[in-house]
Parts: structure tokens; sequence; C-alpha cells
């Protein structure tokens, strides 16, 4: 199949489309608005639902009421917009249904800018809404892996009942790649024993996520909690580059995982064995891979476009068994292959230490204070 | 073998689209490619700006902090990417826009009157393939024929009729080789 | 024929209800909202077509009286979500349930929007004047002077605004196609608001666009009367703030009737 060159945004708009996409709910925010302006466009011509809506708090529960359907739906946005989906999306979490969120990330907090952050890993991985709940998130770092991670979101959405966030950022919306796009695939034409439809031949059928009897709030959240171990073993995803003979590691998600890329291969020109690991999964977190190569490196470097919020999760996975340092951006601004090649030779060269918190040596080096 | 080519001037020169041009051809050559408009701290400045990336495998970063070539079509740009350029790399300055020389010694500097060049082709709005046939006839990244390609391949079939003033645009851009 | 028996031929359970008891206060009208709207999904024979979407109050548990398909919304949200599933299933019947507390003012934007939008759904909007579930709060519908928990003294427009016409305001869109007032306190005005109802989902049906019948309601519990005192105070002083009528009928929706 012919590859085309696509902006970001437009991709993972026409990658829905392909995967079967029923019914679109969206408001516009940059830097993710190309999708809401695509899909206004095509889902039309194709006979399906499109809404602007008037705000990202009707979009999302927009989306609730058609994942009631059980029909493929999704809704895009960025962090401000994000915030105010998270009560929707704790309903739907709360609903069991599923849905598919893209999330395209912008410097922050407040109104911040429309570059590209990873400022809302927390938001999204942890999830921003009330209650027990763990979205699947998962990390392009091209316009590829944009279109390739959109679809199986929508499999991943169903297969757990669950809320899939494609988690991108500014860079990679408004950047323009080769990309295939995958075939068409037709709507759905059935749907699960729990969507509603009219109760035409069968038993009424309710979606709700209230429960006032605790203890049946409670079975329900153990539901959740042994579907997410499920999840845990079976979809974690992850690429690694260089890493076969690796002394060193860096870890980096998204679009600052490609930036490490391109550090990590200049690094080798010079002869430092380094390679990479990038989560594409972020949530299920690769722990068990990060845990192995604990085992393994020497040392490693987390590089993220915030103050160190996978770095969180990289600790928690190798439990003080390496050395682990930081290196971010904030913002809007992002890491460039050049400054991550110097932490890189900062890491190499050491000292290296598994005592007190990576972050603070970054933020002390920040303000000179060592 | 990777190339980094920053494009930089006023919104409305044409910035943008001479990027993506580069990309498709690069991409229509079956090579990696990635097109990037104004993002990270090269945001600053108040002009418009792209970043393509060529490879010949996958590529990292679709930004870097030292081009392997720039071209700049105003002053603004000039003041802010000169010093950026790579040592050794290109720098192509629209001189009708600009009013003064470039100051580094250790690239390879291409200055072209590039609006006169278009106008006397019949329009202003080709000064960016002039630029660009200068880039590409001192930077060993894609044939000419390539780009050419490209334009036919990717500019809207309504503009069909500009094809052959714009070809001739680069040609007389290629003219400004540099040794 | 026993008197039993003719009894249970003259007024039976709607089939569009469950038959079990609710949870709502002796006396309220809500009871009395949903047999209306039940009667109507049955008259149309639309139960198997008909999908909710309950709001939050003390209507969030609608989704256990109708014996229809339901979903049920965030406070507010009811709109939105069942334009969700109106955008998918657009020949379905698909109505919001929600009180004034949830529509008139945590929901003000998704209802002034769906409405604006011409969404083909129909509104039923119970207007009691007051936040029932939480306990007499009160609500953007409170009478000027109106004592709740929250406006203990009475409400004071000076500092605390004044109550919102919520079918009169509506009925300025031009998105909107049916819009109406009617009261539960009579026979007489529930025999009219039974009608109302068969003329939204009409609406809805015909796909004339959007369609909202807001219901004068009372909540004996919280206003502290008997139910024989709250129908009063509502004939006596919500109708003269809440005039009953039509305020928005749409040319090709007058023909309806």
């Amino acid at each position: 199949m012919a590859r085309e060159l696509m902006k970001g945004n437009e991709a993972v708009a026409e990658a829905a489309v392909r995967a079967g996409l029923a019914a679109y709910f969206g408001y516009p925010i940059t830097p993710q608005t190309e999708s809401l302006e695509y899909l206004s466009r095509r889902m039309p011509e194709l006979g399906r639902a499109f809404v602007q809506a008037e705000s990202e708090v009707a979009a999302i529960n927009m989306v609730y009421g058609a994942a009631c359907t059980g029909q493929r739906v999704m809704t895009s946005s960025s962090g401000p917009g994000i915030s105010l989906m998270q009560e929707g999306l704790s309903f739907i979490a709360g609903t069991e249904l599923p849905m598919v969120l893209i999330d395209v990330q912008r410097g922050g907090p407040g109104l911040g800018n429309i570059a590209p952050s990873q400022a809302d890993y927390n938001q999204i991985v942890k999830g921003g809404g009330h209650g027990d709940y763990h979205p699947i998130v998962l990390a392009p770092a091209s316009v590829q892996e944009s279109v390739d991670l959109t679809v199986l979101a929508f499999d991943l959405a169903e297969k757990y009942r669950s809320i899939v966030a494609v988690l991108s950022d500014g860079s990679i919306g408004q950047m323009m790649e080769p990309c295939e796009l995958p075939p068409m695939q037709p709507l759905k034409t059935s749907f699960p024993d729990w969507a509603v439809s009219g109760a035409k031949g069968r038993e009424r059928r309710f979606l709700t996520s209230i429960n006032l009897n605790p203890a049946m709030q409670e079975e329900m959240n153990l539901r959740l909690m042994y579907r997410w171990q499920e999840v845990e073993a079976n979809e974690v995803r992850y690429k690694e580059y260089y890493m076969d003979d690796a002394k060193f590691a860096v870890v980096g998600f998204g679009s600052t995982g490609r930036v490490a890329l391109s550090a990590v291969r200049a690094a080798r020109a010079e002869g430092i064995p380094v390679g990479l690991i990038r989560p594409i999964t972020v949530s299920p977190f690769p722990s068990k891979v990060l845990e192995e190569l604990s085992k393994q490196v020497e040392g490693m470097l987390v590089l993220e476009m915030n103050a160190g919020q996978m770095l969180e999760d990289v600790l928690i996975a190798t439990h003080g068994q390496v050395p682990v340092e930081f290196y971010g951006r904030m913002g809007g601004v992002c890491v460039l292959p050049e400054e991550a090649l110097r932490e890189i030779k900062r890491l190499v060269k050491g000292p290296l230490t598994t005592t007190g918190h990576p972050r603070d040596r970054w933020l002390n080096r920040i303000a000179k204070k060592n | 073998m990777q190339t980094e080519i920053v494009v930089a001037g006023f919104g409305g020169q044409g910035v943008l689209f001479t990027g993506q041009l580069l990309a498709y051809a690069g991409m229509d050559e079956g090579r990696e490619v990635t097109w990037i408009p104004s993002y990270g701290p090269e945001m600053r400045g108040g002009t418009a700006n792209c970043t393509v990336v060529i490879s010949n495998e996958e590529i990292g970063s679709p930004m870097v902090e030292h081009p392997t070539a720039v071209i700049v079509m105003n002053r603004p740009s000039l003041d802010k990417y000169e010093s950026m350029v790579k040592p050794g790399g290109v720098l192509v300055i629209n001189e009708s826009m600009v009013d003064r020389p470039a100051e580094r010694k250790d690239i390879k500097v291409i200055s072209v009157k590039a609006n006169e060049i278009a106008e006397k082709l019949g329009d202003k709005r080709m000064t960016n393939m002039v630029l660009l046939g200068a880039l590409i006839a001192n930077l060993p990244v894609l044939p000419l024929e390539a780009i050419e390609k490209a334009l036919k391949g990717h500019l809207p079939e309504r503009h069909h009729k500009l094809l052959p003033q714009n070809y001739q645009a680069l040609r007389e851009g290629e003219k400004y080789k540099v040794n | 024929m026993t008197i039993n028996e003719l009894d249970s031929m003259v007024y039976t359970r709607p089939d569009s209800l469950t038959d079990v008891s609710t949870h709502y206060c002796p006396g309220c009208t809500h009871g009395t909202a949903h047999r209306l709207i039940a009667e109507v999904i049955d008259e149309m024979g639309l139960k198997d077509r008909t999908i909710g979407v309950a709001s939050v109050g003390c209507s969030v548990f609608a989704y256990n009286y109708f014996d229809t398909d339901f979903v049920q919304a965030p406070h507010g949200r009811a709109p939105a979500m069942a334009t969700g599933v109106k955008r998918v299933y657009p020949d379905r019947m698909v109505f919001t349930y929600q009180g004034d507390g949830d529509l008139a003012s945590i929901g003000m934007a998704e209802i002034v929007h769906a409405a604006a939008r011409g969404e083909n759904i129909t509104v039923f909007f119970l207007n009691n004047t007051n936040y029932g579930m939480t306990g007499g709060q009160m609500a953007p519908t409170t009478l000027p002077g109106q004592v709740t928990t929250s406006s203990p003294n009475g409400r004071d427009v000076e500092t605390q605004g004044y109550p919102i016409r919520t079918a009169e305001m509506l009925a300025k869109l031009d998105g909107a196609s049916y819009v109406v007032r009617r009261s539960l306190h009579d026979p007489k005005n529930i025999r009219l608001a039974k009608k109302a109802i068969r003329t939204a989902i009409e609406v809805q049906m015909r796909g004339l666009g959007f369609s909202l019948v807001e219901l004068l309601s009372i909540c004996p519990t919280n206003w502290g009367k008997t139910p024989a005192e709250a129908l009063q105070w509502l004939e006596e002083k919500m109708v003269a703030y809440y005039p009953i009528g039509d305020y928005k009928v749409h040319p090709a929706v007058a023909e309806i009737k």
C-alpha cells in the first residue's frame, strides 16, 4: 500500500474512521483541532455521526451516551479540555464502557501554551477522574504509530470494556510523516449483551455508574481490578533499540522517546554502550521489563517533557536496584537530541548513586547547586 | 545518513509549503522524512518556519538544534538561524529581503536575489522555488528532478498550469551552485 | 364480574413501567409524571424502541421504574448523553428526565445547546423549585422569598438572584420545535400534561426536532407541607410565576394536533 504524507492529527482521524468509528464528539482546542476539522468533513460524508459539542464536558458525555450503544466512539482534546472531561471519563469507567480518547498534550498548567508537552502523563495514566480505575494508555512516537495505536485502541477498548487513551503531543499531532493507513473496516453491526438499543425481543437493559450498596460497588471495583490484572499480563508493549550489549539505558516515551533515539545513535557513534527503552503502553507500564533491565545496566536516564512523571513509575519498577538519573524540559519546551546526548554523557561519566531522588539532582543542576 | 533542513521566513512566503515539498520529494524517493512546523525553542521570533528531516533509517528527533541546511527568507530568520547551522552546512539567503551579509565562515553561504528572479519569471510567489533550487544545487540530499516530480504529484490539479514556471524558478535557483 | 376485576380493567399499570414500588416520597408528583410518560410510550407502541436517559436528583433511579432501555447521566449532562445515543440510533425514541437543579443549574449549557442544535430528543423537565434529593436546597427555580435549607431567610433576589423561567428561555432558540409548560396539580392539568407529553414524543418520532415539556411539580417533604397543601401552593404560587402555556410550537408541530 502506498505511503501518504499526513499530519499526525489528520492521520489519527482517518485511522479511527477506518477502524469503524461510528460517532465522534469533540470541541476545538489547539493542538488537536485538525482531528475535529477532518472528521467534520469525513464523518458526514460516510453517513456517520459527528457533533461539535458546546464544551468538552458535553463532548465526553455525548461519547458516554454513544458508548452505551456499543458502537465505536471517540473524542479528542488537549490538556484544558481533558481536564473538563474527567467527570465523564470517571462515569464511563464506572459504567465499564469502551471508548477511545486522543490526548494531544500541550504546555501547562493552566492555559499554558500550544507547544508539545508530556506533563499530562499523571492525569491520564493515574486517572484524573474520581474512583479506582485504570485507562489503557498508548503513547505513539510517530505518525505511523499514531495510526496503528488508534486502531489498536478500539480493539483493546472493546476487549476490556475500557477507556483507551492515545497519549500524543503537539509535535506528533502537528508533524507530517509518511504513513500507511489501515484497510477500511465496516461499522459494527453486532453488539455486546450489555449495549442499549431499545428492548426489542429481549429484557430491558440499563447502564449506570451508581450503586448505593457499598458491598456491591466494591464487587464492581474488584471486577475492574481483576480485569486490570489481565491487561497488565497481556497488553504491555514497548520498543527497544541497541539494548543487546547496552551498559546504560535511556527511557523515554512518545516524542521524547524518538528524540532519545537520535541521542542514543549519536552516543553509539562515539562508542558509548547505551540503548533505549521506549514504553508504548505507559499504562500498563512495562515494569517487569525495566526490573529485568535494572539487573543488566549500570545506570538509567529517564527523559521526559515534564518534571519526571513517568520517572516515578521507573523508580517503582527498578526499586533502587540501579542508579537512575532524570532530565526534563517543561512548559512546552522540547528536549533536543543535542541536550539528550549531553545527559547521556553525564550519566556515563557519573558519579552514579541510588540514594536521593533523581528529580532533586536534576533541579539542583538547573539551579547550579552542584 | 540524515539531513535536516530548516525553512524560515515570514508567513505567506511559502515557508511551510517549501518544507512539505522537500518532504514529499524525499518520501517519493523512498526515504524516511518528517516535517514539523514552528515548534520548540525556535518558536520565538515571530516568523514561520518548519524543519524537514530526510533520512535512510527510522528518524529519531524531528527537531534539531543544528540543522544541516537553512533557507532564510527574511532578516529576522537570518539573525535567528545563522548561528545554528551545523559547521560545514549550507545557508541559503534571500538577498532581496536581507540587508546584511552572513558572518559565518565555516558554512557554505548562498545569497540569491530571489524576489527579483521570481518577479522576472512572472510571479513573486515563486521566490521560495528559486531558493529551493539554490539549496538543492548545494546540498546533495535529493536531485532537482525529485522536487519537480513532487511538485507535479502533490500540487493541486487546478494549479498545474503553473508547473512550467515553477520548474523554471527551480532551475534559475540551481544556477547558484557554489563550490 | 367482580368489582376487583373491573378495577383492574380500567386502571392498570402501563406496560412501560416496571412492577416495583418507587422510592419517591408520599404525594410526590414524580410518580404521576412517570406514569404519564409510560402511558404515552405504550399508546404509541414505542416500548421496544425507547432509550431513556436518567439524570441526577430524585429521579436518578428512574431507570428502575421504566421498563425500557435506560442509561444514567452525570449531573446535568443528560441532554449531551441523549445526543450521543440519538446520533447512533436516530430512529429510536430518546428522552431525558431531569429535575430543575439538574437541568436549569449545572446542566444549563447542555440543555441550551441541545435545544439550539434542534437535537431530535424529548426532554421532560420536572420543576419543583428545589434540590429534592440533597434535602431541599435553593434551586435556580426557587421562588423569590421561598425558604429552603440554603435560603433560610427566603430567597433574597438581591444576593441570590432571580428564578429562571426555563421554558420561556429555551423557546427563544430557533432550534427548539416544541416547548411548553404544564402542571401536575389537578386532574384537568394532568390530562393536559399527558397531551403535551404525547405531542412532544410525536415531534421527535416525526423528526421535527427538539421538544421539551416542563412539568410543575411538588416536593411536599422538602417544602414541609402535606401533599394537599403542596398542590395548593403549586397552584397559587408556582403557576403565578411559571405560567402554564405553549412557548414554542413550530408551525410543522402545530399540524400534529
